[in-house]
C-alpha cells in the first residue's frame, strides 16, 4: 500500500527501511548470545566465591571484545540507512506517508493489525535522532562500561532498546506503536536495574515499570475507544476519518486524548506519573542519557505529535497537555534547584524540559514540540554523558583511595575543570543551550514553544494559556539557575574531592570525549534548522544569514498540517503578539538577555557559597529542605497509594480469600461430612472408594459395549 | 504437507490414535521395568506429540464445522456413541495437551523419585482423558473422559505431593466432583428431554443442541453446567481449591493442571454452555454476573497473588487472574473476545506451565518455594533467570509475547460489548506488574547473600530442552499469531452464530451448528445419513469421516 506520491521531485523510494529496525535486533541477538555465554562463565566464578573478572590478567575474552563492534556498529549502520532514506525523502515530494507492510500481525473479526511501518517526515526525524544520538551514546558506552563484567549483556539490552524505540517511532498503527511503547519500558526496566544485585537499583527499575503500566492502561483504553469508533487502529485511516467522524470538542475525542495523555505522562515522566524518572538514575549513566533523556522519555511528545489530529479536535485535551506540561516544567525545575546528586539535577531538568515539549504539542505548535525534542536530545544527552565522564573520573579517583564518598554528589566535586577541560567546555555549551542563550540550539526551540504558548492567549481558554506562558518563562529562568549551579559546583571553585583523591582525577578517554564533542557541535548548530522567520531576518539571525529558516516546520508540515488546519478553523490559529504585547523578536531578545543575566548572577552567587563535602554537610532546612526532599511526593504516594494497596491485598488474602471464601467452602465440606457420616453406614465415604467405583463403573460399561 | 497427510489417511485415524496411544503407552510403562518408565513415557508422549502436529496442516481453517468426525455406536440402547471430531476451538487444546504432556514428563525426571511406573502411567492416562474431553462430540463420552481426568490428578497430588497433599487432593476432588455431578444431572435432563421430543435416544452433541428449552429450563441447566465448568476454570469464588492443589502438587502435576485441566472449564463454556443455552447465556443479568466474576478474578486475585510469600501459590493465583480474561472474552460474545479468550488459554497454558516448571527447577535446587529464601540468584543462574523473566513478561502480557495478544483481543472484545467492564478489566495490566515484578526481583535480583543460593546450578541441557520450545512459542505467538487466529476464527464465528441466532432462519440445529456446506446451502447434520451424502458430494474430503450417527445404522 504505497502512499499517493506525486509532484515535481518524483516519488519517494524508501531504501530498505526495515533494515533500520532489523539491524539493532540482529545486534541484540548477537550480543545476547555472547551475554548468555559470558553469564555462564561469571556464574561459575560466583559459585566458586570469586568475583567474575574478564578484564585483568590476560586478554579480554571474545565475549567482551565483540560487543564493542557489534553494539555501536549495528546502530551506526541503522543511522546510515536512515540517513539514506532521509536524503531520498528530501529529494522527493512526499505528502502522504509511505506504508511498508511486512506481515499480518493480528487479524480476527473486523480487527486487522498489520506489522507495518510508516515512513513520513515525522518518523524520519525520530529515526535520525534515535539512531544518531543512539550511536554516539553506544560509542561512549564502550569507554564507560568497558570494565563492567556484564559488558555484552549491557550492549544486548541497549540494542534491544533501540530496536523497540524504532518500532515505536516507525509503527504505522496504535498497536504497533504500543509494542515499541511497552518494549522500551521493559528495556528501561532492565537497564535501570542493570546492576541488579543492588536492591535500590532493582527497586528503581521495578518502580519505573509499574508506574509506566499505569500510563499504559490509559493508552490501552484509548485504543479500545478508537477501535470501536473507527473499526481500525491504523494511523492513516483514523487520521483521515477523524475530522468527519469525531465532533470537535466532543466527549469521545476528549476522552481519547485524555487517556492518551495519561499514557504520555507515564512514559514522558509528567505530573502525576513523573516519580519514576529521578529514581531511574540508578541505571548506568549512558542509559540515562539515551533512554531517560534523549529518546524514550520523549515518546509521549512524539505520540501527541503523531496523533495531533485527535488533539487538535479536542481543545480541552490539548489544554490539559499544555497545562500538565507547564506545571511539570515549573515544578520539576524548583526541585532541581536543591539537589546535590549531579544526575538527579539532570533528571529533574529532563522532566522540566519534557514539560516544555508538552506545552509545545499542547498549544498546537507540534513542530516546535518536536524541534525541542530534537535539540533537547542533543544537549541533554551531552549533559548526561558529560556527567557520566565526571562520575567515571570521580569513581576512579575514589576507588583508588578506597574512599566511600559518593562519586555523584556535587558537594564532593568542585574545580574539576582543571582535570577535565574538554568535558568542562562541552558541558558549558550544553548548559548555555538548555538555558536558552542565543545562538545555542535550546534558545530557538524553547523560545518557539514559549512564543506559541503566549500566542494562544486570545483564543479559547485564553487565560489558561496566559498562565502557561508565564509558567514557561519562570521555568526558563529557573533552568538557568539550576544549570549554572550544577556547572559551578562541579567544575569551578576549589576542589572538594580530597587531597589524595584529586591526584587520580583525569579527563575521559577519547572514545568518551569524541561523542561529547560531536554532541556539543549539534547543541550549537542543531537549533538552526528551525529559526523563526522573524528572528532569522533580524540581527539575531544575522539579517538573514542563518540558513534554513523554519525548515523543520515546513518539513513536518505534511504530518502536522491537518491538525494545524483544524486549529485554524476552530480555534483561530495563533496571535502575532504575546499576551502583554510585543512581537516574537522582542520577547526572544528579552528572554535570552534575562537568561544570560540569570546565568551570570547565579554563577556569582553560587561561587560565593562555601560548600562542604557531602559527609560534612547537614541536611538543609526550611523551604530548601522541602525542595531537597522533592515536596515529599514519594512519601505522599507511598502513604496514599502504595501502602493502602498492599494493605488491601493482605486483607483480600487473609480475610476474604482464606477467611470467607475458603471458609464457606470448607464449612460446606464439614456440613457434607456430617451428612456423610450417615452415608458411611453404607459406604466408606472416602474419596478413594469413590474413585474406585468410578473406574469400575467405566470398565463395566466398556465391557458391556465390547461384548 | 497436506497431500502427504492425506496419502496417509491421517484424518481418518489421527483422533483415535491420539486417544488410545497414551493408553498403549501406559500399559507398556506398567509392564516395563521401573528404571525404564520415564524414558518409555517420554517416548510415547513424544510420538503422540509428533503425530498430533499433523493436525496443524490437516485442519481446514475455512470451515467452522467439526472435522475428522468419526463415530461408532457404543451403548446402543442409550444412544451413546463413541464420536470424536475437532474444530478450531478444540484443535489447539489438543495440541496444547500433547505438547504439555511431553514437557511435564520431561520435567518430572528428577522430581519424581518414588513409584515411577505408577506416576508415568497416570500421566499418560491423563493425556487420554484430557484429549478425550476435547475431541468428544457425544456428551456421554465427554462426561466419561471428564471424570477420568479427575482420577490421575487426584493421585498425582495425593501420592507425589507435598506435606498437605491429602487435604489438597481431597479438596480438589470434592470441588470438581461436586460440579461434575450437577453437570451429570443437567445432562441427563437434557437427554431425556431430547428423547421425549424426538423419540430417539441420543447423546450426540448435535442432537442435544436441538432440544427446545424454555428460558426457565435454560437458566437452571445453564446454572448446573456453568457451576461445573466454573469450578474447573476456576472462577471466583470457586477458586480456593486451586492454590492448595498447586502448592501441594508435584511440578508435573501443577503443569498439567494449569496448562490443560483448567482449560477444560473454559472449553466447556465455549463448547456446551453457550451453544446449548444461548438465551440464558445472553441474558443481560447472566452476562453481567459472569463478567463481574471474571473481573473479580482479574483484579482481586492479582492483589491476593501480590502478597503471597510462596512463589508457587503466587503463580497459582495468577492463573485465576488469567482465566478471568478468558471468562470475560467468552461472555463478551464478540469475535475478538472469543478469539482473545482462546489465545489466553493457549498462552496461559504455555507461560504458566513454564512458570511452574521454572519454580520446580528452583525447588529441586533449593527445596523451598518461599520467595524470601531466594535473592540475587540471577548471578549464578543467568539462563534460568532469563527464561524466567521472559516467561514472567509473557504472563503479564508484554507486547511481543503471546500473553499480549490474548489479553489485548479479549479486552477489545469485552470493550466492544461492555465498555465499562473492559475498562475495569484493563486495569489488570497494572496489577499484573504489581504481582509479578516484585517476585522476580526478590528471587533473581537483590543481593546474593545466602550461601545455599550461591551454590545453585544453572539450567541443565534437559531443562534447556524443556524451556527452549516454550519460550520460542511465547515469542512466536506474540509476533505472529495469525496462523492460530485464522484456524480458530471460523469455529468461533460458528459458536457466535449459534448463540446470537444470526442464522435463526435456517433449520435448527444444524444451521446453527454450522453444518452448512458450500454455496448451495445444503443443510448437513451429523445425524442424517442423507445429508451426510449431500456433504460427501459437496466436500469429498470430509466425507470419509462423515460417518452417520450410530443409533440409526
Amino acid at each position: 500500500m504505497e502512499g499517493d506520491v506525486h509532484g515535481a521531485h518524483g516519488a519517494f523510494e524508501p531504501f530498505l527501511p526495515g533494515l533500520v529496525i532489523l539491524l539493532p535486533l540482529v545486534g541484540f541477538l548477537l550480543n545476547g548470545a555472547l551475554a548468555l555465554a559470558a553469564g555462564r562463565r561469571s556464574a561459575e566464578a560466583v559459585r566458586q566465591g570469586r568475583e567474575p573478572d574478564f578484564m585483568h590478567g590476560h586478554e579480554r575474552p571474545l565475549t567482551h571484545r565483540l560487543p564493542t563492534w557489534i553494539g555501536p556498529g549495528v546502530v551506526g549502520l541503522a543511522f546510515v540507512v536512515a540517513l539514506i532514506n532521509f536524503v531520498r525523502m528530501m529529494g522527493a515530494d512526499l505528502h502522504e506517508p509511505v506504508i511498508r507492510t511486512y506481515w499480518t500481525w493480528m487479524a480476527t473479526g473486523s480487527l486487522k493489525v498489520e506489522a507495518a511501518i510508516q515512513l513520513d517526515q515525522l518518523s524520519m526525524v525520530m529515526m535520525l535522532v534515535v539512531t544518531g544520538v543512539g550511536f554516539l551514546i553506544h560509542v561512549f558506552s564502550v569507554g564507560y562500561m568497558g570494565e563492567d563484567p556484564g559488558y555484552p549483556r549491557y550492549f544486548a539490552y541497549l540494542n534491544l532498546f533501540v530496536f523497540f524505540m524504532l518500532i515505536l517511532v516507525m509503527g504505522a498503527s496504535f498497536p504497533v506503536l504500543f509494542v515499541g511503547w511497552e518494549g522500551v519500558g521493559f528495556c528501561s526496566y532492565i537497564l535501570i536495574g542493570y546492576w541488579f544485585t543492588d536492591r535500590e537499583k532493582a527497586d528503581a527499575g521495578k518502580k519505573a515499570f509499574i508506574v509506566n503500566r499505569i500510563g499504559d492502561f490509559g493508552f490501552l483504553v484509548a485504543m479500545f475507544l478508537l477501535y470501536t469508533t473507527f473499526g481500525t487502529l491504523n494511523f492513516v485511516e483514523i487520521f483521515d476519518q477523524a475530522p468527519s467522524v469525531l465532533v470537535y470538542g466532543g466527549g469521545l475525542v476528549t476522552a481519547v486524548t485524555l487517556l492518551l495523555l495519561l499514557g504520555a505522562t507515564g512514559k514522558s515522566a509528567q505530573i502525576p506519573l513523573y516519580v519514576w524518572l529521578p529514581d531511574a538514575m540508578a541505571g548506568p549513566t549512558p542509559v540515562s542519557a539515551l533512554i531517560h533523556a534523549a529518546t524514550m522519555v520523549t515518546a509521549g511528545v512524539y505520540m501527541v505529535a503523531r496523533t495531533s489530529v485527535l488533539f487538535a479536535l479536542a481543545p480541552a485535551g490539548s489544554l490539559a497537555v499544555a497545562l500538565i506540561g507547564a506545571a511539570t516544567a515549573l515544578f520539576a525545575a524548583t526541585i532541581g534547584l536543591a539537589q546535590y546528586d549531579i544526575k538527579r539535577v539532570l533528571a529533574y531538568s529532563t522532566i522540566s524540559q519534557l514539560g516544555y515539549m508538552f506545552v509545545g504539542v499542547g498549544v498546537g505548535a507540534y513542530a516546535a514540540g518536536i524541534f525541542h525534542l530534537m535539540t533537547h536530545a542533543f544537549f541533554k544527552a551531552l549533559l548526561f554523558l558529560g556527567s557520566g565522564a565526571v562520575i567515571h573520573a570521580m569513581h576512579h579517583a575514589l576507588h583508588h583511595t578506597h574512599s566511600q564518598a559518593d562519586p555523584q554528589d556535587m558537594r564532593n566535586m568542585g574545580g574539576l575543570r582543571k582535570f577535565m577541560p574538554i568535558t568542562w567546555i562541552v558541558m558549558w555549551v550544553a548548559t548555555l543551550a538548555i538555558a536558552g542563550i542565543w545562538p545555542f540550539a535550546g534558545f530557538f526551540s524553547k523560545d518557539e514553544i514559549i512564543w506559541y504558548a503566549g500566542a494562544r492567549a486570545e483564543g479559547p481558554y485564553g487565560q489558561w494559556y496566559t498562565l502557561i506562558w508565564v509558567a514557561c518563562l519562570a521555568a526558563a529562568m529557573l533552568t538557568a539557575i539550576y544549570m549554572t549551579r550544577l556547572m559551578v559546583m562541579t567544575f569551578h571553585g576549589r576542589n572538594r574531592t580530597g587531597e589524595k583523591e584529586a591526584h587520580h582525577l583525569h579527563e575521559a578517554p577519547p572514545v568518551m570525549w569524541v561523542p561529547l564533542v560531536v554532541l556539543a557541535v549539534l547543541s550549537v548548530f542543531g537549533g538552526w534548522v528551525n529559526v523563526p522567520q522573524a528572528i532569522q531576518e533580524s540581527f539575531l539571525g544575522g539579517f538573514g544569514l542563518l540558513p534554513m529558516a523554519e525548515w523543520l516546520h515546513h518539513w513536518l508540515h505534511p504530518v502536522t498540517g491537518p491538525a494545524e488546519e483544524i486549529l485554524t478553523r476552530y480555534a483561530g490559529g495563533f496571535a502575532h503578539h504575546a499576551p502583554f504585547g510585543g512581537g516574537e523578536l522582542l520577547w526572544a531578545v528579552l528572554s535570552t538577555s534575562a537568561a544570560l543575566a540569570v546565568v551570570l548572577v547565579s554563577a556569582r552567587v553560587v561561587s560565593g557559597i562555601a560548600y562542604k563535602p557531602a559527609h560534612e554537610d547537614v541536611e538543609p532546612t526550611g523551604l530548601r529542605r522541602v525542595l531537597y526532599r522533592k515536596y515529599y511526593v514519594d512519601e505522599l504516594y507511598d502513604a496514599l497509594v502504595v501502602r493502602p494497596v498492599v494493605r488491601l491485598s493482605r486483607f483480600a488474602w487473609k480475610i476474604v480469600d482464606q477467611g470467607i471464601v475458603d471458609g464457606v467452602a470448607n464449612g460446606l465440606g464439614y456440613l457434607a461430612r456430617a451428612f456423610g457420616w450417615i452415608a458411611t453406614l453404607f459406604q466408606t465415604g472416602s474419596v478413594n472408594t469413590y474413585a474406585f467405583f468410578l473406574v469400575v463403573g467405566v470398565l463395566v460399561v466398556l465391557w458391556r459395549v465390547a461384548f | 504437507m497436506h497431500g502427504f497427510l492425506a496419502a496417509l489417511g491421517y484424518e481418518g485415524w489421527i483422533l483415535h490414535a491420539l486417544l488410545w496411544l497414551p493408553l498403549v503407552g501406559m500399559l507398556s510403562v506398567l509392564l516395563a521395568p521401573s528404571s525404564r518408565a520415564k524414558y518409555l513415557a517420554l517416548g510415547w508422549s513424544l510420538l503422540i506429540l509428533v503425530l498430533s502436529l499433523g493436525l496443524w496442516w490437516a485442519f481446514d481453517p475455512a470451515t467452522g464445522n467439526f472435522q475428522m468426525y468419526s463415530s461408532r455406536p457404543w451403548i446402543r440402547p442409550w444412544g451413546v456413541n463413541y464420536a470424536v471430531a475437532v474444530d478450531g476451538i478444540s484443535l489447539f487444546m489438543v495440541l496444547l495437551t500433547t505438547f504439555t504432556t511431553v514437557v511435564a514428563i520431561l520435567g518430572s525426571f528428577n522430581y519424581i523419585k518414588k513409584y515411577e511406573k505408577a506416576f508415568y502411567a497416570l500421566m499418560l492416562l491423563m493425556e487420554t482423558g484430557v484429549i478425550g474431553v476435547f475431541v468428544a462430540v457425544d456428551l456421554f463420552l465427554f462426561y466419561v473422559f471428564w471424570e477420568i481426568t479427575l482420577v490421575p490428578m487426584y493421585f498425582v497430588i495425593g501420592v507425589w505431593g507435598g506435606e498437605r497433599r491429602i487435604y489438597s487432593a481431597v479438596k480438589f476432588f470434592l470441588f470438581t466432583a461436586f460440579g461434575s455431578l450437577l453437570m451429570l444431572v443437567a445432562l441427563l435432563y437434557l437427554y431425556f428431554q431430547a428423547r421425549a421430543a424426538t423419540g430417539v435416544a441420543s447423546f450426540a452433541y448435535a442432537d442435544l443442541m436441538q432440544v427446545t428449552l424454555s428460558l426457565r429450563e435454560q437458566m437452571w441447566l445453564f446454572a448446573a453446567f456453568c457451576l461445573a465448568f466454573a469450578i474447573k476454570v476456576p472462577v471466583f469464588p470457586f477458586h480456593t481449591w486451586l492454590p492448595d492443589a498447586h502448592v501441594e502438587a508435584p511440578t508435573p502435576g501443577s503443569v498439567i493442571l494449569a496448562a490443560v485441566l483448567l482449560k477444560m472449564g473454559t472449553y466447556g463454556f465455549l463448547r456446551f454452555l453457550l451453544p446449548f443455552f444461548p438465551e440464558a447465556a445472553q441474558h443481560p443479568t447472566v452476562v453481567t454476573l459472569m463478567m463481574i466474576l471474571g473481573i473479580i478474578g482479574i483484579v482481586y486475585t492479582a492483589w491476593v497473588a501480590a502478597v503471597q510469600p510462596d512463589a508457587k501459590k503466587l503463580v497459582a493465583y495468577t492463573s485465576v487472574a488469567h482465566m478471568g480474561f478468558v471468562v470475560l472474552g467468552i461472555f463478551a460474545m464478540t469475535v475478538n473476545g472469543l478469539q482473545g479468550g482462546l489465545v489466553v488459554m493457549i498462552s496461559h497454558g504455555i507461560s504458566t506451565g513454564a512458570l511452574f516448571l521454572l519454580l520446580g527447577m528452583l525447588y529441586e535446587r533449593r527445596h523451598t518455594r518461599l520467595i524470601e529464601d531466594f535473592g540475587g540468584i540471577g548471578r549464578v543462574t543467568p539462563w534460568l533467570a532469563t527464561a524466567f523473566l521472559i516467561t514472567a513478561l509473557t504472563s503479564i502480557g508484554l507486547p511481543g509475547t503471546s500473553g499480549f495478544i490474548g489479553e489485548f483481543l479479549s479486552l477489545v472484545g469485552t470493550f466492544e460489548a461492555r465498555p465499562v467492564m473492559g475498562i475495569i478489566a484493563a486495569s489488570g495490566v497494572i496489577f499484573a506488574a504489581y504481582y509479578m515484578l516484585p517476585m522476580v526481583q526478590k528471587v533473581f535480583f537483590n543481593a546474593l547473600e545466602k550461601k545455599e543460593n550461591r551454590e545453585m546450578d544453572d539450567l541443565s541441557p534437559r531443562e534447556i530442552a524443556i524451556l527452549g520450545p516454550m519460550v520460542a512459542l511465547m515469542i512466536w505467538i506474540g509476533f505472529h499469531p495469525t496462523p492460530f487466529l485464522s484456524r480458530m476464527e471460523a469455529s468461533v464465528v460458528t459458536v457466535l452464530e449459534r448463540v446470537q441466532g444470526v442464522r435463526a432462519n435456517l433449520p435448527a440445529p444444524f444451521g446453527a451448528l454450522g453444518g452448512v456446506h458450500g454455496d448451495g446451502g445444503e443443510v448437513v447434520g451429523y445425524g442424517d445419513p442423507q445429508d451426510a451424502e449431500l456433504s460427501a458430494v459437496a466436500e469429498p474430503q470430509l466425507s470419509e469421516n462423515h460417518v452417520p450417527r450410530g443409533d440409526e445404522e
